[in-house]
């Protein structure tokens, strides 16, 4: 069956300064089936693929295509071999068509040929069972039609291999399914696809076989069929584990940050918020599920100051004073000001929580910096805070002059968090802070978080893993297309529920549209 | 034909040898970077001499470092011109920390001039020397202050693009100034600029240049700490490295580019005042002589360091003055050591990628065609 291999990798090393993104790693595709790349965020998945799709070029290690060894050192270079990647951010040019998106950079000797290319198009879009206008502009469609763009360009060039990474994270569970029957005509039709995910089922319903990656290293390929849950997430994370995250009982429980009916609507004049409305008290955890963009960052900017509101309140109950202040439309500095102690740790840490190229004590300085009348900085407290954050978060760095662009994820986020808890906050409000974080970092957050809950402070946290919410929060909000589709309790829910809520709206929306149109 | 280009695509992305950012680089490897650099940038030009020239490229040298530094005068020369273009080199950096990209210095400093000679003019006969000078420097750094805070203020307001509106503001300081030295020339419309006589910096040791040195001095040590240690100097680092950061933590984004734009603009007014009152004793349209582009060299290169621009402003200043005393011994062409400092400025910045970036050279070499 030698000559049915479509793609192998051999031995791939890539390493970016002194992290290990990939080592060793050798798997292969062959025709006709697909393959799921399964890890962690930051497993070194995205990586070992930008090396097959011309991105970056491997330390060492050899790439075979159809039994030949092959150098990819651009993106061109992998299109010649047929290689074609599907990337997480889309590169589409809002303004044109899905045909002129395809045909982009096309060299044709023949000449330039639209109609002939829709034509193309449309057989292609039929063969799969795609759905897709091609005159539609980009700027009109929806986030899984780009996807479908995106998908139909790289077969028009004739990719024999795809390549998709985290093609279920922007969509909807209606849009998986869809996709998922297109990817299974590709099959049928004898094209080598590989899919990197960390979503469990979407490989276990999909895929022939799964090759297990964990940071950075090679863990083994399983056929899909011979495999369970269970044996998947022991590969994944090492050794088998029940998340088993601490929930102490709510104690002392007041109203802390009530916000009421606030909207906020983008240039495009595009919902992101829709009369949402919620309660945090103070000593609870308050998860909000979502799939992601679907207006969980515009509400915590919203709170902090960030984000301009169209209407709604937000309303702080000071526990010192037990005054009540709207913190609608007030900036950061206004908010402190008043005495509230908001502490934000933001999904973007190091281009909106922390300052790459700054040292930790400067980054620790960030919310201090204008205390005292003096016009000069004061460093002795920024330092010894970073000093006691290194210890007690146990942050591997140099140094505490180290700037933090060059420590890794999770020490980037201890930084982060372990600043923002230090200014003893009233509410925390926290965004995927464990994204991209290994286990031990994550739970290191975990429990910090768990810590402010039994202080007293308000904890709102911004989460994609269902299991994680379920277990550590108090309450959970859903949000789906920037409306607020249920609160439950965590404690008696579960991840099916939430699910549902999740993919509610979007169903809801697609009523409402279709009721509008009548 | 597919195989050249292939070839060509295999060279060009990398697959003979591709590129790696590096990490971090020890002090004295950088160092050794450059000084390899520098002697390469002389040997190319030692080869550019001998096919262009009938030098010899050893003595060539040896008349530049004459021409830079051969006799006192020459040496007071060498510094006076060091520390102008280190004083706008001053000016810019606070700007370009803070990614405002500021190349308007030459018309700030301009203004700052034009300021400095209407006091000397118009207030030079009826108020004292001591008097005198200090209100030349305070009308100097207000009027520079202004000038700058013009494009500062249109970015902010209008969110106008900084780059072209301090350009354009160039022009039209200059024009200003044209017009004034016309009218002011001595005797009146021939364009002979008039000797400015009163408000004219004090001869410190006999040394007519010492005490715009001295300045400069100041303002290096005054720069380097206020970027350094002072709150709206971090401020200027924290709108510079990410303005999304700023307003995440409250800082008010249009006030620390107004401020750094004005404190900008005024230390190319007080260059400004350097050069009219110190230096020349006149103004004319050409007055900042191109030191508000070059500075910006000057500072980058320094990695925005105030101390590293010392050298940084000697090394221009030195090729400069070095490379022109080339023409003028050999009775060649200005373009020639137009060439000769063009490639040792070439070697000196391109040696920066080398300390970026790392080649690595791929251990196979074979290459599908």
């Amino acid at each position: 069956m030698e000559k049915n291999i479509a793609l192998e990798l051999k031995n791939i090393t890539k390493t970016f300064g002194s992290v290990v993104a990939n080592k060793n790693i050798s798997l292969q595709v062959k025709k006709g089936e697909i393959l799921s790349i399964l890890g962690e965020n930051g497993s070194g998945k995205t990586t070992l693929m930008n090396m097959v799709s011309g991105i970056y070029y491997p330390d060492s290690g050899q790439i075979f295509a159809d039994g030949k060894e092959i150098v990819i050192a651009s993106p061109k270079d992998a299109f010649d071999h047929k290689i074609g990647m599907i990337h997480q951010h889309f590169k589409l040019v809002d303004v044109f068509s899905a045909a002129e998106n395809i045909v982009l950079g096309l060299e044709d000797e023949k000449g330039f040929d639209m109609a002939a290319y829709i034509e193309r198009i449309k057989e292609i879009t039929e063969q799969y069972g795609f759905e897709l206008d091609p005159y539609k502009k980009i700027y009109e469609m929806s986030v899984s039609e780009k996807q479908t763009v995106e998908i139909i360009k790289v077969l028009f060039r004739g990719a024999d291999i795809l390549i998709l990474d985290e093609p279920t994270a922007v969509l909807t569970p209606q849009e998986t399914l869809k996709l998922f029957a297109v990817l299974r005509n590709m099959r049928e039709s004898g094209k080598a696809i590989i899919i990197i995910t960390h979503k469990l089922h979407e490989v276990l319903s999909l895929s022939d076989y799964v090759a297990v990656l964990r940071k950075g290293e090679y863990i083994g390929t399983v056929k899909t069929s011979e495999t369970n849950e269970s044996q998947l997430t022991e590969m994944m994370v090492g050794k088998k584990i029940s998340l088993n995250i601490e929930r102490s009982p709510v104690e002392t429980c007041t109203d802390r940050l009530v916000v009421n009916n606030i909207n906020c609507v983008n240039r495009e004049g595009i919902k992101l918020l829709d009369n949402v409305s919620f309660t945090a008290r103070s000593g609870e955890i308050l998860g909000i599920a979502g799939i992601a963009g679907s207006g969980q960052r515009e509400l915590l900017e919203a709170i902090a100051g960030l984000q301009h509101l169209d209407g709604g309140s937000i309303i702080y109950h000071n526990p010192k004073t037990g005054e009540e202040e709207n913190l609608r439309d007030k900036t950061p500095l206004e908010i402190r000001q008043m005495g509230v102690k908001l502490a934000f740790v933001p999904e973007d840490r190091l281009g909106m929580g922390l300052v790459g190229n700054m040292d930790i004590v400067d980054n620790m300085m960030l919310r201090s910096y204008k205390k005292g009348k003096s016009a000069f900085l004061q460093r002795k407290n920024p330092k010894s805070l970073a000093d006691e954050i290194i210890e007690r978060l146990e942050v591997v760095t140099p140094s505490a002059y180290t700037p933090v662009r060059r420590l890794s994820g999770g020490n980037v986020q201890k930084i982060l968090v372990g600043r923002e808890i230090a200014s003893s906050p009233t509410v925390l409000m926290a965004a995927y802070p464990v994204r991209g974080l290994d286990i031990n970092s994550s739970y290191t957050i975990y429990n910090l978080l768990n810590e402010q809950k039994q202080k007293g402070v308000a904890v709102i946290f911004v989460g994609e893993d269902l299991d994680v919410l379920v277990e550590l929060c108090d309450r959970i909000m859903v949000i789906g297309s920037g409306r607020v589709t249920g609160i439950v309790d965590g404690r008696n829910t579960t991840k099916e529920e939430i699910g549902i809520l999740m993919t509610k709206s979007a169903e809801d929306m697609m009523q409402d549209e279709g009721g509008h149109e009548e | 034909m597919k195989k050249l280009k292939n070839l060509y695509w295999s060279v060009l992305s990398g697959s003979a040898a591709h590129i790696i950012k590096r990490d971090d680089i020890v002090w004295w490897k950088a160092w050794g970077i450059r000084i390899i650099s520098v002697l390469l940038a002389l040997i190319v030009c030692g080869f550019v001499t001998v096919s262009l020239t009938d030098l010899n490229p050893i003595e060539m040298y040896i008349t530049m470092a004459q021409g830079a530094m051969g006799t006192p005068r020459l040496v007071w020369n060498l510094f006076q011109n060091t520390a102008i273009l280190l004083g706008v080199a001053l000016a810019v950096t606070p700007a370009f920390k803070m990614k405002f990209w500021n190349i308007g210095a030459e018309g700030q400093i301009l203004i700052g001039g034009l300021a400095t000679a209407t006091c000397m003019i118009f207030l030079g006969e009826k108020i004292p020397a001591p008097l005198l000078i200090p209100v030349m420097l305070v009308v100097s750094i207000i009027s520079g202050a202004l000038w700058a805070f013009v494009p500062a203020y249109f970015k902010t307001r209008f969110n106008s693009n900084e780059t072209l509106f301090t350009l354009m503001m160039n022009y039209v300081a200059i024009q200003i100034v044209a017009y004034f030295t016309l009218e002011w020339s001595m005797p009146k419309g021939s364009g002979t600029p008039r000797t400015l006589e009163f408000g004219q910096l004090p001869v410190l040791f006999g040394q007519k240049y010492l005490i715009n040195i001295l300045i400069v001095v100041v303002l290096t040590v005054l720069v380097y700490i206020y970027l350094k240690y002072s709150k709206q100097g971090y401020e200027i680092s924290v709108v510079g490295e990410s303005e999304k950061t700023a307003r995440y933590i409250g800082i008010n984004v249009k006030k620390v580019v107004l401020r750094t734009m004005a404190i900008s603009g005024a230390l190319c007014g007080i260059v400004g005042f350097l050069l009219v009152a110190g230096t020349d004793h006149s103004l004319k349209s050409d007055t900042a002589g191109g030191r508000g582009f070059t500075a910006i060299m000057v500072s980058w290169l320094a990695k925005f360091n105030p101390i590293f621009m010392v050298l940084t402003s000697l090394l221009i200043v030195f090729l400069e003055s070095g490379a022109s005393k080339i023409s003028e011994v050999y009775r060649l062409n200005s373009s020639f050591s137009d060439i000769i400092t063009g490639i040792i400025i070439f070697f000196i910045i391109g040696c920066e990628f080398f300390i970026n970036y790392k080649i690595k050279f791929n251990k196979k070499e074979e290459i599908v065609c």
